[in-house]
């Protein structure tokens, strides 16, 4: 194996360049921080670091070894045509096509999936991809920000931790203040009424996430972007893009910029890595997105042709006056969402979204029948739902491993007032026998 | 000659076959007021026509695998196909992030020792490998410099200085943390002006963030002196680790001094940027900044790891789990596979490189190369002569070297080179590759004008009129074609 090649002909490039030796080209170092040596391992072959990996892989079980009902996010099925065409190094080598004429077919796909994202949440336009859900959210903030120049930016008290985290950070240098609207203890939804003392003209945008964190569905939608857009602040909604084949699309709604999760869609959950960032947005707030958009025109020929457009909004052109500092994106998570929904097409998402409902509903049935658990809220749910459990959960989850299972995640840590409370999730990823097998060990640990 | 595959591939959604179903689905469990009641504007492939139309696309695509890509501080080295294998076992990708630490030690060792791998190669002391991307990197870095300088209340440092020659990143980093941005310009070797920086300097600076070698591939030798100033004005460094491919196992940025440094895995550690992403952007500190870095730090104790979230000065959370997993993973495996000495080669041979071409170039007496004369990984040429003495611009020759089968260069960066070429061949590239490379810039400039202009010829598509895209945005199919209908065949979508 040699994938630096050269080594033979050094001496020839060498005498061009009227060296004698490679450590000419290194003169320009101060001597005083010269090293000679990396104290790290010595080169291994591809097939010794195989072994190696393979070492390292058994320590990890998976979501299919171990059938995991945790909540938070759930892992969704991945075809082999989307890994198949992935697995095209034309699109996996390329750079971020700078060079139109020789990117034609990534450019292409990413307009597709503009596309694909503006139908699937109603909206105007889309940008070619953000990190992730959260970093999407942070976006969103300074976004709103840019708009109406407001300093206060709403949020649910029930989002996840981690996205609380990444949008605080996110807004720190523009010195937004993040304030949470409580949810209603009952429904789990948004509390409408505090929501509605807590409007201002501070306010720069309404963020809520339908379904939400604790998995529910926030039926008073509309409203809520009635008293953001009564406010003159923006309405900014998070989706679970597979609920869409079921509920309205944001853009019916209202929303001014629709944010979430789109890792689901077609890649694998990869320990919560590789995200991809949804974004979408109304027309006239083109020039105050950030991220890579991708536009049509035309060639030389008058041929239909793709390039990246709107860059002067970009790092790259407009430095620190950009819409955002970011630069590579999720490209590829991209492709694959593209792929993946233009395989499973409308019908194939309704299903889909069905599936996920219909287990969801099952599984949060059934646990409520076990004894020691209870519900927590009882608006109506997705995929996920919250349950509390009358006995040491940290005990029973720790149980469940020992039998093969993972149980759902201890919300407490980060919500104090829900103690004792776990949050479940299903999707089509187990099978039948995993989530009956499930069921009967709680049955048998709680 | 080169002919890329050209297809006139319709928009997926122009393949759309009708949908079966003609009602929108929904179901009695959703509320009343949120069920759907139209249509998704999504098409509905059947999986041959899905794998046809990406195959089609892929074929109008070029990537590292195609040719040699040498754009300048992008360092498009080969992805070792091993990499891409293991990073598809699903032991490291079915794993979900809430799951228990017990069931993914595997995991958090891979990401253990990457941490510790890379702060041996660049001489720090922690890495978060949270960051996705380069940029996402120089926030966290910058987010990091503001918790120290505030944990010391010292609250009025909110200025970051960039040399001229910066990333565009670096200035709009520093303006999302929410810094003043300061640009000083370079010295007439095109290094840091020392007297520019003492002069901005002051108790207002919270940072000074540097790419060594910068981004005209010169080794900013007074980085010691640099050091000194920034440190003695009570300011940390940043170094942008775009261009870390030109000095693995040479010298080391924790040794140069800096404080804050950010890596790019799809870059110097062989991980395939996706046509744009994901990628990878881990951030490396000195002790002083340890205690800030992001939750959770992932902890050894007697062979068994675990998420440590206990860390009371951490800024948080800067991405929704713990990094790009898979990309980190490939990063990992190509350390191992390249060990000691095959890093140190890599940057041997990344620079023989450069400095191959570059020398023989400008020996061909068509292109200039202003400031210092000797590069590291990569080089910037200016096409100033071409375009004053025959109108030829730096686009023209970029877009000439397409209808060669070879990727152009980065153009007209860093902003203070005129018609700037920013060439960086990387170590993956044959002296072979490098020559038919050279002769072809050599032969481009010896080309007409006119024919020059007009080009490329032998792409897909010919040149793109990107003027008119920013003008007229048509940014998704609704906007081009509001009817729905595609015109050339008799397949409706609705």
């Amino acid at each position: 194996m040699k994938i630096i090649p050269n080594s033979c002909v050094k001496e020839e490039m060498l005498k061009v360049l009227g060296s004698s030796s490679i450590n000419d080209l290194f003169d320009d170092i101060p001597s005083s921080i010269r090293i000679n040596n990396l104290d790290i391992p010595s080169s291994k072959t591809q097939q010794e670091v195989e072994a190696h990996l393979r070492v390292i892989a058994s320590k990890n079980k998976t979501y299919y070894d171990t059938p995991c009902f945790i909540g938070g996010g759930q892992p969704h099925y991945v075809p082999a045509v989307v890994k198949a065409l992935l697995s095209r190094s034309e699109f996996y080598t390329a750079y971020t096509p700078y060079q139109s004429e020789a990117s034609q077919g990534f450019l292409q796909a990413m307009f597709e999936y503009q596309s694909i994202i503006t139908g699937l949440t109603g909206m105007d336009i889309a940008n070619a991809s953000l990190y992730d859900g959260a970093t999407a959210l942070g976006e969103a903030a300074l976004m709103s920000y840019r708009i109406n120049k407001r300093p206060v930016f709403l949020i649910p008290e029930g989002i996840s931790y981690e996205k609380k985290s990444v949008l605080r950070n996110y807004t720190k240098g523009a010195n937004i203040t993040i304030a949470e609207v409580p949810y209603n203890e009952q429904r789990g939804t948004i509390n409408i009424d505090a929501l509605t003392s807590m409007m201002s003209s501070d306010v720069a945008g309404v963020y809520v996430e339908n379904p939400n964190f604790f998995g529910v569905f926030e039926e008073d939608v509309e409203e809520i972007g009635r008293i953001a857009h009564d406010n003159k602040s923006l309405f900014i909604v998070g989706v679970d893009p597979f609920t869409l084949g079921l509920v309205k699309r944001p853009g019916e709604y209202g929303a001014d910029i629709v944010v979430g999760e789109g890792r689901g869609l077609g890649s694998m959950m990869e320990l919560g890595g590789c995200g991809l960032g949804l974004f979408a947005c109304r027309y006239e707030y083109l020039r105050q997105m950030p991220g890579r958009i991708i536009g049509m025109s035309k060639d030389a020929d008058g041929k239909r042709a793709f390039c990246m457009t709107m860059q002067t909004r970009e790092q790259h052109i407009r430095r620190e006056r950009a819409t955002s500092n970011i630069c590579t994106n999720e490209g590829l998570c991209a492709l694959a969402a593209v792929i993946y929904l233009s395989w499973l097409g409308e019908e194939g998402l309704t299903d889909l979204g069905l599936i996920n409902l219909e287990r969801g509903h099952m599984l949060y049935d059934s646990i409520r029948s076990i004894n020691g658990f209870e519900r927590v809220f009882d608006g109506v749910h997705f995929n996920e739902f919250v349950m509390r459990y009358n006995g040491d959960a940290y005990k029973v989850n720790k149980k469940l491993i020992k039998h093969g299972f993972q149980g759902g995640l201890i919300l407490e840590p980060f919500y104090p007032k829900l103690s004792r409370c776990l949050l479940f999730g299903v999707s089509e990823i187990q099978t039948d026998d995993q989530i009956n097998g499930f069921l009967r060990v709680l049955k048998e640990v709680a | 000659m080169y002919h890329m595959a050209c297809y006139d591939e319709p928009l997926i959604n122009e393949l759309s076959c009708e949908n079966k179903r003609k009602d929108t689905m929904t179901h009695s469990l959703i509320p009343a007021s949120l069920r759907r009641t139209t249509k998704l504007d999504i098409p509905t492939l059947n999986e041959v026509e899905v794998i046809r139309h990406f195959t089609r696309l892929s074929q109008m695509n070029y990537g590292v695998d195609i040719g040699l890509y040498p754009l300048g501080s992008c360092t498009m080295k080969y992805n070792p196909k091993i990499s891409e294998e293991i990073s598809r076992w699903e032991r490291f990708t079915a794993l979900h992030p809430y799951q228990d630490e017990s069931t993914i030690q595997g995991a958090l060792q891979v990401l253990h020792e990457t941490e510790m791998m890379l702060c041996e190669i660049t001489g720090m002391d922690a890495f978060t490998l949270q960051p996705a991307a380069g940029a996402h990197g120089e926030f966290t870095g910058l987010l990091l410099a503001r918790a120290y300088h505030e944990k010391k209340s010292d609250s009025k440092r909110d200025e970051v200085i960039v040399p001229d020659t910066a990333h565009g990143t670096n200035p709009a980093s520093a303006a999302m943390a929410g810094y003043r941005v300061i640009e000083i310009p370079s010295n007439s070797d095109g290094t840091v002006d020392l007297t520019a920086l003492s002069k901005t300097l002051s108790d207002r600076t919270a940072c000074f963030m540097l790419t060594n070698p910068n981004t005209l591939g010169i080794f900013e030798s007074d980085i010691l002196e640099i050091a000194r100033l920034v440190h003695d004005a009570g300011a940390l460094l940043y170094y942008d680790g775009a261009n870390m491919n030109a000095i693995l196992g040479k010298t080391r940025p924790g040794d140069m001094g800096f404080d804050i440094v950010h890596l790019n895995l799809h870059k110097t550690f062989s991980t395939p940027h996706g046509g744009g992403g994901p990628g990878a952007g881990p951030v490396g500190v000195k002790k002083h900044l340890k205690r800030f870095l992001p939750v959770p730090r992932i902890k050894k104790m007697k062979d068994y790891y675990s998420f440590d979230y206990d860390q009371p000065d951490s800024i948080g959370k800067i991405h929704g789990f713990y990094g790009n997993f898979s990309v980190i993973l490939r990063a990992y495996i190509y350390i191992l596979l390249m060990g000691k000495e095959g890093l140190s080669e890599v940057s041997d041979i990344a620079v023989l490189n450069a400095n191959y071409m570059k020398k023989r170039i400008l020996d061909s007496g068509y292109y200039d190369m202003p400031y210092k004369s000797l590069r590291k990984h990569e080089f910037v040429l200016s096409c100033e002569r071409l375009h004053k003495e025959k109108g030829v611009r730096a686009m023209d020759v970029a877009k000439r070297l397409l209808d060669h089968g070879l990727h152009p260069p980065t153009v007209y960066f860093p902003l203070i080179v005129k018609e700037a070429l920013m060439i960086e061949p990387t170590e993956s590239e044959s002296k072979d590759n490098l020559d038919k490379y050279i002769n072809a810039l050599i032969s481009i400039a010896k080309e007409d004008p006119d024919l020059l202009s007009k080009a490329p010829y032998s792409t897909p598509v010919r040149r793109v009129d990107e003027v008119n895209a920013a003008k007229n945005p048509l940014l998704t199919y609704r906007m081009i074609n509001k009817e729905c209908i595609n015109k050339d065949s008799t397949v409706k979508c609705d």
